[in-house]
């Protein structure tokens, strides 16, 4: 039962010449590559490890990879009337080629979505991006433990409220019969509802985001910048640099991997911009101002019934999406920076 | 990104400034005032609006009027939205189907993930590479909706509060989370136990999980904060407005400005504003998570980072 404590330069044939010999579970131990175990015995071994990841594992394929396969209807004029089974309906519906995506692309709303989606993933990158970075610069150098704690703990809050419920209280704030409204009428000003308001919806959104997110945000960039060793600051002051010289010497490059990552993740996610946010406010906005690609397929999947065309708009978007995450990952390799996965 | 040195908490429970390592120069003055300034308006942008909210829900019909909306000053404490809320209807059936959707889903999601994560977190074990590839390839795709909504359909969920729980029930990246906490376990601890005659399960809960508590307390947050926030699945999958959770009675009291079912006889004799009965179930969705979260602020960012990205 020693063998825990066998060291790693032991022979091989020492190893499997041990292990037949422990009891079954007892052989695991935190290193697996000392000594070649047959297939047979390390399933011994690690049975109870892999069917304790097994119920995760079923609900991941079964929600996950399973519903790929349902892309096929993005070939199909969909009849959902066909059966309760959507399996039955699809292999009843007749087959319409890429007729889909030729829709699609003559379609002008979804253009609009489209760019309704760009403009909103431009304008939340550059007006939301910089937000926490700057925060957590300021929260990070609050000295006090107590301040520090507190605004903490106040910014963190917003993201852990519903979408419901931000959109709620800006209802309150901004709507039509809200707060700024009811002061501008009082004082002999029109009121104004910026909460139905197609020109602003855009800023609107990103506001609404900043407000929820931008706290949370902070999390990262706060453990990036506590993993920098004090020794640093004290040598570059030590060397005259004054403290705007120091955050941009020292902080700075100490955020740069970090603010990379975020922004590869972001660009990946290009096409994502906030569909449930978006899609509360859809139907008081307008979809001319508030149509994005992810409520595109809603509106045509859920509320029209059109199965195949929204799951067609659907690929479209998956297939883009996991270009562009690929894509944003070779620019962080080539800038040198390490991206979501190793090269 | 793993090892996050905390700062040195220096005279704990003051408000005073810890004192400054002598290279650094003193805090100049405006600086310390607009640094005050910027964190404040920040603050304030974030607790005026929950502010309005919950003093409005507090009010009284009268002092609704008085104000011409939105409350911002106090003038007397009433709780009569809350107890037409609560007192059976809509809303109540909304918030007991939210609170139960929300445990049993926290319970389900947090027990198939904590097993997960601990069933990978061996590393040499038999395919573990291999199904933490299937696990972190789904972080990069996603199905669609259409495809979803039709699996579930096919599975025969709709109209079941299955599928509000069970589409939605694992979060790859808490598995991660969770899973990097139990790699940072001294293997000499489950070794020992092992020799001792104990197995994985027992090992799991007698010496991972009393070590693991401040991750799983965010864990537990994030999974629960997920559920209850939700209201997507719920429009989607559900026919019955009897079923309706919280967050999506809201969307039609707020948005559409209905009154709640049952509601509408104490509003229209006077008694009780429509804005303070939306104000106070915005509370009531609100309240929950603004109450549990600061206390489990402390271990975030321990448990959003550590080994999140270990291989």
């Amino acid at each position: 039962m020693s063998h825990s404590t066998v060291p790693r330069s032991r022979t091989e044939a020492d190893t499997t010449a041990k292990t037949p010999v422990a009891p079954g579970g007892a052989t695991g131990s935190s290193d697996g590559r000392r000594g070649r175990l047959s297939l047979r015995l390390r399933f011994r071994r690690d049975r109870v490890l892999i069917l304790m990841a097994l119920p995760a594992v079923v609900l991941v394929l079964l929600f996950n990879y399973v519903p790929i396969l349902g892309n096929v209807v993005a070939f199909q004029d969909y009849d959902p009337y066909i059966s309760d089974n959507g399996v039955v309906s699809m292999l009843h519906s007749p087959w319409v080629g890429l007729e889909n995506f030729q829709r699609i692309f003559a379609d002008s709303s979804f253009w609009s979505a489209v760019q309704n989606t760009l403009v909103l993933f431009f304008l939340q990158l550059l007006l939301f991006f910089p937000i926490p970075i700057l925060l957590a610069l300021l929260i990070n150098s609050v000295v006090r433990p107590r301040v520090r704690a507190v605004a903490q703990a106040v910014l963190y809050l917003p993201h852990f409220f519903s979408w419901v419920l931000v959109i709620a209280v800006f209802q309150q704030l901004l709507g039509g019969a809200g707060l700024l409204s009811t002061l501008l009428r009082n004082h002999g000003y029109d009121g104004l509802d910026i909460m139905t308001d197609p020109n602003t919806f855009k800023f609107l959104v990103t506001a609404q985001s900043v407000w929820k997110d931008a706290g949370w945000g902070i999390i990262v960039f706060l453990a990036a910048l506590a993993s920098v060793s004090p020794d640093l600051y004290e040598a570059a002051a030590m060397d005259g640099a004054s403290r705007w010289r120091r955050m941009w010497h020292v902080t700075l490059p100490a955020l740069r991997p970090v603010i990379a990552l975020l922004l590869v993740l972001r660009v990946g996610d290009a096409l994502t911009v906030g569909f449930e946010q978006i899609l509360l406010q859809r139907d008081a906005v307008g979809p001319g101002a508030a149509e994005v690609l992810d409520t595109f397929v809603w509106w045509n999947g859920v509320r029209n019934q059109d199965f195949g065309y929204a799951a067609a708009a659907g690929l479209v978007k998956g297939v883009i999406s996991i270009g562009l995450v690929l894509a944003a990952n070779k620019v962080a390799h080539l800038m040198g920076e390490q991206g979501v996965y190793k090269k | 990104m793993t090892a996050l040195i905390e700062k040195p908490v220096r005279e704990p429970g003051r408000w005073a400034a810890p004192p400054r390592p002598v290279w650094e120069e003193p805090a100049s003055k405006a600086g310390l005032a607009s640094k005050g300034l910027v964190l404040g308006i920040a603050c304030l942008a974030i607790l005026f609006p929950l502010w309005i909210v919950v003093v409005t829900s507090l009010s009284s019909r009268k002092t609704i009027d008085e104000a011409g909306g939105l409350v911002m000053v106090p003038k007397d404490i009433t709780f009569v939205a809350y107890q037409e809320l609560l007192s059976g209807g809509q809303v109540t059936r909304a918030a007991i189907v939210s609170v139960l959707v929300t445990v049993v889903g926290t319970a389900f999601s947090m027990t198939v993930s904590v097993l997960c994560a601990y069933g990978l977190s061996r590393s040499g074990s038999l395919g573990h590479r291999w199904i933490l590839m299937v696990l972190l390839a789904t972080m990069f795709f996603s199905a669609g909706l259409i495809p979803t909504y039709l699996l579930v359909q096919t599975l025969g969920l709709t109209d079941s509060y299955l599928a509000l729980i069970l589409p939605s029930a694992i979060s790859v990246f808490n598995i991660l989370v969770l899973r990097g906490f139990f790699m940072g376990i001294s293997s000499e601890l489950t070794d020992s136990a092992r020799i001792d005659g104990a197995g994985d399960f027992r090992i799991l809960w007698q010496i991972v999980m009393p070590l693991s508590r401040a991750v799983i307390a965010v864990i537990t947050l994030f999974y629960a904060v997920g559920y209850w926030s939700a209201w997507f699945n719920a429009s989607l999958y559900l026919n019955d407005q009897d079923m309706m959770p919280l967050q999506n009675v809201m969307i039609q009291l707020v948005q559409k400005q209905e009154a709640p079912v049952g509601l509408g006889q104490a509003i229209k004799t006077g008694q009780l504003s429509g804005l303070a009965v939306q104000m106070a179930v915005m509370v009531m969705a609100l309240l929950p998570v603004a109450v549990l979260s600061p206390f489990v602020q402390r271990h975030f960012k321990k448990g959003m980072l550590t080994g999140a990205v270990k291989g």
